[in-house]
């Protein structure tokens, strides 16, 4: 019995909307609506931006850390009133994600991803390159994310990073 | 010191005669500039950091970096002496170390397994004797001629420092008393990593140099503290340049710390900020020094500098990676004895800077406007007369450009641009 049969959930319409949510979450922020970016999470969730190399040496700081929905809301509030970059859009590339059950209530997910960011002078780059390492909660048969661990495989970034990956 | 000479640019360069309040903007695209400061910066008079000594804590440690475009190996030897040395064989050129960082008891060139020692020394010429009696290096060839070449080392308060030129003051020299005081203020205790990132910007690593130094900016490009209405307005500060200018502290002293002793001495939560936060445990903090400063940033000539804002401790290095692109690398620290709470309040403060830093992650891009706006700008000028002309400190104020001038005046020095 090989791995994916071992863990497959008995009930499949929690996997479903998983892998909905973790789609949706990824349209989200490609269509601007960044005021919704916090509400993929749990009222506590944990989301962290961290390179590989930081991630793999267990260091504590990331590149961008939020705890709870106040930050990432304060995060949304900065870049639309605050901060001053040029303007520029993303488009996610996920890979399929390995969704695994601890309970009916939780699960884990890894995800890989690939983000290309438009720049208003046309140009179109790799920014990102990464996985998603998730812990999602489903209450109510909605699912959140508690945690979002965002692991670059690269600790360098291009110019800088103010939309969440 | 040399001037700049016709055999050095082919476009001969004078400074404008209104000195350091002028800046032209050629010195941030002339491609025969940027290689005139490789020697005479990078690989001249200055004291240019290497890493941290935190990194290579252990006999055999090594880490690669770069001193201007020079590749560079920092190596612990087996007796915990550190050395530095290009990272360049002495063979055919090619790069010794491949690994950014690892554990060695000699280093070995890939190319034909040439093997130097952990302070760059000869030690192993594959083949040496040729086979059979045939081939092989010359009988004279003498080792001790080929070593990687070394750079002088140096190390204060756990920043490793290395130069190219034969006479140099010790760094704490170099720094003179005012700054070392306080790099020792800041750095002079048991610290460790907390993590690193960096971040590559699209212009002339001397932009940086300025906006680093560029104090009047802050809170004019920097709105995030306003936005959020985080109570800094009336915070007291100034600059304090080094005896040459070119190195800088710009402090700030929040006026409404807390100062009850009770909470200094329990170190967490001392400082409530009123904010419209939604989240406002980001800038949770404690008084880490009884000095009542609570901001700054401190400039080391040519491509260092140490950020102390609130309890985020962050050593930055801008390395110049080509006339219009820099490397900026993020080293966030804390101390050895931090409680969990103290590792979480650092990590979180350091939302306020790096790449993604709510309050300085526009510095990752006006660098780059200044860079594309002066293009085609042939003879043209920036300006820097704010907080007058001189390069002097500026207690009291920070509405100055008093470090940029320090720098540039430091600069055409060392460049002999008269
Ligand atoms: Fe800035």
């Amino acid at each position: 019995m090989n791995d994916a049969e071992a863990e497959a959930p008995a009930d499949p319409v929690p996997r479903t909307r998983i892998e909905d949510f973790l789609v949706d979450y990824a349209h989200a922020i490609d269509d601007g609506d960044l005021r919704a970016w916090p509400d993929f999470f749990t009222e506590d969730g944990v989301y962290q931006i961290i390179s590989r190399e930081n991630f793999e040496a267990g260091l504590p700081m990331g590149i961008l850390s939020c705890e709870g929905r106040g930050m990432m809301a304060d995060r949304v509030s900065a870049l639309e009133q605050a901060n001053i970059f040029e303007a520029h859009t993303y488009c996610h590339i996920l890979g399929p994600p390995r969704i695994s059950e601890e309970s009916p209530e939780l699960y884990g997910a890894r995800t890989n991803f690939n983000v290309v960011r438009t720049m208003q002078d046309g140009g179109s780059e790799m920014f990102a390159v990464g996985r998603y390492l998730d812990i999602i909660v489903v209450a109510d048969g909605r699912p959140l994310l508690r945690e979002r661990r965002v692991v670059l495989e690269s600790r360098r970034v291009d110019i800088l990073l103010v939309y969440p990956l | 010191m040399a001037m700049a000479t016709a055999g050095d640019l082919s476009q001969p360069f004078a400074w404008p005669d209104a000195g350091v309040t002028r800046i032209p903007y050629r010195l941030y695209d002339d491609p025969e500039i940027y290689a005139l400061e490789q020697r005479r910066i990078f690989r001249g008079p200055v004291w240019n950091y290497l890493c941290l000594d935190i990194e290579i804590p252990e006999p055999g440690d090594f880490k690669t970096t770069t001193v201007g475009e020079v590749p560079v190996i920092v190596a612990r030897d087996l007796d915990g002496q550190v050395h530095a040395m290009v990272n360049r064989c002495s063979h055919k050129g090619a790069l010794v170390c491949l690994r950014e960082r690892g554990n060695a008891r000699q280093l070995t060139c890939v190319y034909h397994s040439w093997t130097f020692d952990l302070q760059g020394r000869l030690k192993g010429i594959a083949f040496r004797n040729g086979t059979n009696g045939q081939g092989g290096m010359p009988a004279g060839f003498d080792p001790d001629q080929h070593r990687l070449e070394p750079l002088r080392v140096d190390t204060f308060c756990g920043l490793i420092f290395g130069t190219f030129a034969e006479e140099m003051p010790a760094i704490e020299a170099y720094l003179g008393q005012a700054m070392a005081q306080f790099v020792r203020r800041n750095l002079d205790r048991p610290l460790k990593l907390l993590g690193s990132h960096s971040q590559v910007i699209h212009n002339n690593w001397k932009l940086y140099a300025e906006n680093v130094r560029d104090s009047y900016h802050a809170t004019l490009l920097h709105t995030f503290y306003t936005t959020f209405k985080i109570n800094r307005l009336d915070m007291d500060g100034g600059i304090v340049l080094a005896d040459d200018g070119w190195h800088h502290i710009s402090y700030a002293k929040r006026a409404t710390f807390e100062e009850d002793p009770e909470y200094r001495q329990s170190k967490v939560h001392a400082v409530q900020y009123d904010s419209k936060l939604a989240g406002p445990r980001l800038l949770d903090a404690w008084e880490e020094f009884d000095d009542g400063i609570t901001h700054s940033i401190q400039t080391v000539f040519p491509n260092l500098a140490i950020q102390f804002t609130l309890n985020s401790l962050a050593v930055r290095f801008f390395a110049p990676r080509g006339v219009e692109q820099t490397e900026l690398f993020w080293f966030y620290l804390g101390c050895r004895d931090d409680d969990d709470e103290q590792t979480r309040m650092r990590v979180m403060q350091g939302n306020l800077t790096g790449a993604a830093g709510l309050v300085s992650l526009e510095d990752g891009c006006i660098n780059e406007f200044v860079q594309r706006g002066v293009r085609g700008s042939g003879d043209q000028l920036g300006l820097a007369e704010m907080g007058g002309r001189e390069v002097a400190s500026s207690e009291g104020s920070r509405a100055t450009e008093a470090a940029i001038r320090g720098f540039w005046d430091g600069y055409r020095r060392i460049m002999g641009f008269a």
